[in-house]
């Protein structure tokens, strides 16, 4: 393993502005943490006496669990906040909240909200580090560090490097910040990326950002390493994006048939969580192509590893100061 | 300011260790200033001109042979069960494998060896330094109910000991653990003393001892570096 340069940022805000040292940091330092969530004493005491704050503006089982249980497995002390339970709810604004809540003490707030920019924001004015845990379309970056984090570990047991793989994103592109954040990853590492989806959620305007985009999934099967299959996001389409759920999940659905037209190697990844039998079916989210359950294990080494280096980061800072 | 803890890559000296003065082990009654002239006028210009060898190659594979026989002799060690090396990452790790080879070769016994990642249990991991990229723990056994010696390259302040003792409770509960270590520089902060020590030298508090072993290293030595004082005027 090649010695990592050093990581100076007390926010993770997007992966956009990060360098690839610094993703190669990040991932590093995940793999060093994997191994604590394997022992019997499943703790470090690096993050002792921290406040780790979880601020959710919008919902999520997965990410804010993971996020929790990566900061009390390096000893930080946790609270989560979420919008029904607080003052949000009569009104009050992001940024009163966020100051009254470091008001009492926190070193990082973990923010998840409807509004990209918001964690931007959030940055810029209070003290302590700020995580973001998605914002709007925008970006999801410990997500994009996770399916890296996963891509890299079946790198390894190929013998082949991330700048080697084309991975083909599928599904809409257009509302994703997962879409978004591994797309900026990937293309830093070096990796072919292909855009998929249907014409109105995948616009040939990412093509800008240097990734090929097609709207034809069984154009493509055959050629890519990895397949990163995005949930249908029911939530986020305002309007009729396709014409039926069927005729979706014909074109653009990852089924078994499907995948014996990919390469024997492929890998398949889902960010979670899926809708079965619409962009995925059951046999290949259960299927041994299937990475999805190591993605959330290893979601927890990534988290572990961006807390313990923007807290650092932080900390460092304010006592340098 | 905090100084990279990184070693930089080493410049060997070309000197042999026949040529050091005798004063590293035996410092009671110099001063630190006398041995920072020294130091300084035994070295030549640039990167080499703070840095001293203290231990060549060879010596360094002496002292291992040597740290191996007593812990072959020391017969708790040996008989409490199938012994564990535990070496702290990265230079602790090389020596405990350089033991472990060395106790092969004489008694045809292979032992258990471990690497030990400490960055998370450090004092100081976050607060007053800048972050340490940790490499993880590598330890494929179970420690439960059985001897461990623990390994380091330097035993310096002893805060690097308390907190692989620390994280190797984490990992099960050894029936006993002893500390090995190639030097030892003096200079505790913690109540924490070596089982087997391969040598000691007694250098200044600001001083810096850097093992080097291959393959981190281009080479094995071991060598003493004053640090460069802040104003330069008075060790010219």
């Amino acid at each position: 393993m090649t010695q990592s340069t050093t990581w100076t940022r007390p926010h993770l805000l997007t992966l956009e502005e990060l360098s690839r040292e610094e993703i190669f940091v990040v991932l590093d330092t995940a793999q060093a943490l994997k191994e604590v969530s394997t022992r019997s004493i499943k703790k470090v005491p690096a993050l002792r006496g921290k406040v780790v704050v979880n601020l959710f503006f919008e919902d999520s089982t997965r990410t804010r669990t993971s996020f929790r249980l990566a900061a009390q497995r390096m000893s930080a002390d946790v609270v989560d906040f979420s919008v029904s339970t607080s003052s949000v709810s009569k009104g009050e604004t992001l940024v009163d909240t966020a100051r009254s809540i470091v008001a009492m003490g926190v070193d990082a707030i973990i923010i998840r909200h409807r509004s990209s920019g918001a964690p931007e924001v959030l940055s810029r004015l209070v003290q302590c580090s700020v995580i973001n845990a998605g914002d709007g379309s925008h970006e999801h970056p410990t997500q994009g560090l996770l399916d890296l984090f996963t891509m890299r570990e079946a790198c390894e047991r190929r013998g082949k490097k991330i700048s080697d793989l084309h991975v083909a994103i599928v599904g809409d592109i257009a509302n994703s910040r997962v879409a978004r954040s591994n797309l900026w990853a990937l293309s830093k590492l070096g990796a072919k990326v292909t855009l998929v989806g249907p014409t109105t959620l995948c616009p040939s305007a990412f093509a800008e950002f240097g990734a090929r985009v097609t709207h034809d999934l069984d154009s493509i099967l055959g050629e890519v390493d990895v397949i990163n299959m995005l949930r249908v996001q029911f939530e986020r389409l305002t309007s009729a994006a396709f014409p039926s759920v069927r005729e979706y999940s014909r074109y653009f659905g990852l089924n078994e048939e499907r995948l014996k037209r990919c390469r024997k190697d492929v890998l398949v990844l889902h960010p979670g969580p899926m809708n079965r039998g619409l962009e995925i079916t059951s046999a290949v989210a259960d299927g041994e192509k299937s990475a999805i359950l190591r993605q959330v294990s290893n979601g927890l080494a990534v988290r572990m590893a961006v807390l313990y280096l923007c807290i650092g980061a932080g900390s460092f800072q304010n006592n340098d100061s | 300011m905090v100084a990279a803890r990184t070693i930089t890559t080493l410049i060997i000296n070309k000197q042999g260790p026949a040529d050091l003065p005798a004063l590293f082990f035996s410092a009671e009654n110099r001063k630190p200033k006398s041995l920072y002239s020294n130091l300084l006028a035994g070295a030549s210009t640039g990167n080499l001109k703070d840095m001293q060898k203290f231990m060549a190659a060879d010596d360094v594979a002496q002292t291992v042979r040597q740290i191996s026989q007593q812990i072959l002799t020391a017969g708790e060690l040996m008989a409490g069960g199938p012994l564990a090396l535990v070496g702290i990452r990265r230079r602790g790790e090389i020596l405990a494998q350089r033991i472990a080879a060395a106790i092969y070769t004489e008694t045809n016994r292979t032992l258990e060896v471990g690497a030990l990642d400490i960055t998370m249990y450090r004092d100081d991991v976050v607060g007053n330094r800048s972050i340490i990229i940790p490499m993880g723990t590598e330890m494929n056994f179970r420690i439960d109910d059985r001897p461990v010696l623990l390994l380091d390259d330097v035993l310096h302040t002893g805060r690097s000991v308390r907190a692989a003792l620390d994280a190797l409770v984490d990992f099960g509960r050894p029936r006993f653990i002893r500390l090995a270590v190639l030097v030892d520089r003096g200079g505790r902060e913690f109540p924490i003393s070596a089982d087997f020590v391969g040598r000691r030298l007694e250098v200044p508090d600001k001083s810096r001892v850097r093992v080097s072993l291959k393959p981190i290293d281009s080479d094995d030595a071991v060598f003493v570096e004053s640090t460069t004082p802040a104003t330069g005027g008075d060790s010219r």
